[in-house]
């Protein structure tokens, strides 16, 4: 009886990811082409949505280039360096707390600070920042959990030899903390290709090409959503959705990659 | 022997339990006095006296919870890591005061240490036991190639691992990994050793081959070891302190704390009456 409740919540589990991934592509794989993928938008028919593929990556790679020292330095600090008190209590309370906020808050905090009173403007820049402040928390929990499961043995039988509490730092614990760090920064690089209503708030949504990344553009996500709205266009936006699941699973699997060429490095 | 019982020696006025060897006019290497230690408000340790000679093999005694560990861990500075620890006393190595001198890095080449489980870091033979070197700033290869083979030779494991020093030293048996612990500490050249129960995770043949290794490392090395196993200190030990509740019971030449103890507690404890 069990078992067989077990295999059930499993067999459903596995279900429901099946048929919705089967259903985008579906519903999606037909307009999927060369030109479709590589081509300029434009508004009549289904566009190019090159764009809006440029946009996305824009905001990954700036976000995580911010994002990531900030987040690793300050969990090393937490995790190595502070004074556990009241005070580190209070910090680790804060960025525990931070993740559980809704993205649209970023995004009305990020349409107010950066956009207006930094005088970003509607931009990439704008919206990567927003996205630092989302994924940091993330980066930061991951990273020191990380950190945490690092035996005290390499520890002290670094120090031991006579080294540094950096070259302790920097030559064993963050070495093999990297596989759990790593996946803090997959589970960030998913949350910002996810991400629609704070990306919304503050890149806006100009379906163009970007000059730079000072300019307004339009992100997959902010796209899909668009054109479901708009024009109520299932299947452009399924296809939006299979070149979105492409990107995160090839993302996915170069960052597994990395870390496993990483661990190999170690000796 | 009998000058600590007759208290006219000027070490006991001292309040030394140790010096037992008349003859030994030579300085000792190190020499430990009144040594008080508080981890936040609880003591461990009460008034530590004892001066460790040079190129022996000095065994620590006693029941869990006895304090040997941490005084063990005093002489590299090791308590430092854990928050509220407070010190007094004195502890001298060849002379100079450890805990005046802030040159922590220093003492620590000087003073190796091999612990308890084997903890080699997740990289290959080679690189845990070129580690040590390395973060002292020796890059030259060769220098290295040779201070490794050294090493290794030196700790008893060359022959067993000659062949795959570039692979993951964690596919090492657990008393294999033990010895290139041995090695690694070996490669910062130390004048000291400090071992923590260097065998109370390995099995039988393993400990044999520590032991062994120990017993001929003392002719190089001054080593002080802490054993949970009293056949142990008996074998390998020139001299043994006895520790009970963060004190030193008895400190004397192994024979005679094996054999003729002179405090009732010793007695009980190396008989196996408690503990």
């Amino acid at each position: 009886m069990l078992r067989g409740l077990l295999w059930f919540s499993a067999f459903l589990t596995v279900a429901v990811l099946v048929i919705i991934v089967g259903y985008i592509f579906y519903k999606g794989f037909r307009l999927i082409n060369f030109d479709f993928i590589f081509g300029d938008y434009s508004p009549v028919g289904h566009g190019g949505i090159w764009p809006m593929i440029v946009t996305t990556i824009y905001t990954i790679v700036i976000s995580l280039l911010i994002a990531t020292p900030i987040g690793i330095l300050s969990a090393v600090y937490l995790q190595e360096y502070a004074k556990q008190g009241r005070l580190v209590r209070m910090i680790r309370f804060a960025t525990e707390s931070l993740t559980g906020i809704p993205s649209i808050i970023y995004g009305l905090f990020g349409a107010v600070f950066f956009v207006t009173t930094l005088k970003l403007g509607m931009s990439i820049i704008a919206a990567s920042l927003t996205l630092t402040i989302i994924v940091l928390p993330v980066i930061i929990r991951t990273t020191e959990e990380a950190l945490k499961t690092v035996p005290p043995a390499y520890r002290e039988g670094s120090l031991a030899l006579g080294t540094t509490k950096l070259q302790t730092l920097y030559k064993v614990i963050l070495p093999s903390a990297m596989p759990g760090i790593l996946s803090g920064i997959i589970l960030s690089m998913g949350r910002i290709v996810g991400e629609s209503a704070a990306i919304f708030l503050t890149a806006g949504t100009v379906a163009a090409m970007p000059d730079s990344i000072f300019s307004s553009a339009r992100t997959l996500t902010v796209h899909s959503y668009l054109v479901t709205q708009e024009s109520g266009d299932i299947e452009l936006a399924a296809a939006v959705g299979i070149v979105l699941i492409v990107i995160i699973l090839v993302l996915n699997l170069s960052a597994t990659f990395i870390s496993k060429k990483l661990n190999k490095a170690d000796y | 022997m009998n000058t600590t019982v007759m208290g006219s020696n000027k070490e006991v006025r001292k309040g030394k339990l140790s010096q037992m060897n008349d003859q030994s006019a030579d300085k000792a290497k190190i020499s430990v006095n009144d040594l008080d230690l508080f981890y936040g408000e609880k003591q461990a340790l009460y008034r530590v006296s004892l001066d460790i000679q040079e190129k022996e093999v000095t065994a620590l005694i006693g029941p869990s919870g006895c304090g040997k560990s941490t005084f063990l861990r005093t002489l590299n500075r090791m308590n430092d890591l854990i928050d509220g620890v407070k010190i007094s006393g004195e502890i001298e190595i060849d002379n100079e005061n450890i805990y005046q001198s802030s040159d922590v890095i220093k003492l620590r080449t000087k003073v190796g240490m091999v612990f308890q489980k084997p903890n080699l870091f997740p990289m290959s033979i080679f690189d845990n036991v070129a580690y040590g070197p390395r973060m002292q700033g020796i890059k030259n290869k060769k220098e290295l190639n040779k201070i490794v083979e050294e090493s290794l030779r030196g700790a008893a494991i060359w022959d067993e691992v000659k062949d795959r020093l570039k692979t993951s030293a964690l596919g090492l048996s657990g008393g294999q990994q033990q010895r290139v612990c041995i090695a690694r500490a070996i490669a910062m050249k130390p004048a000291v050793i400090l071992m923590d129960e260097p065998t109370s995770a390995l099995d039988p043949i393993s400990t044999l081959k520590v032991e062994e290794l120990i017993a001929n490392m003392k002719k190089d090395y001054t080593i002080v070891i802490v054993t949970h196993n009293m056949q142990q200190a008996a074998r390998i030990s020139d001299k043994t302190a006895f520790f009970l509740n963060g004190e030193v019971i008895e400190y004397d030449e192994t024979s005679n704390i094996f054999s003729m103890p002179k405090d009732q507690r010793t007695e009980d404890y190396v008989t196996g009456r408690f503990g």
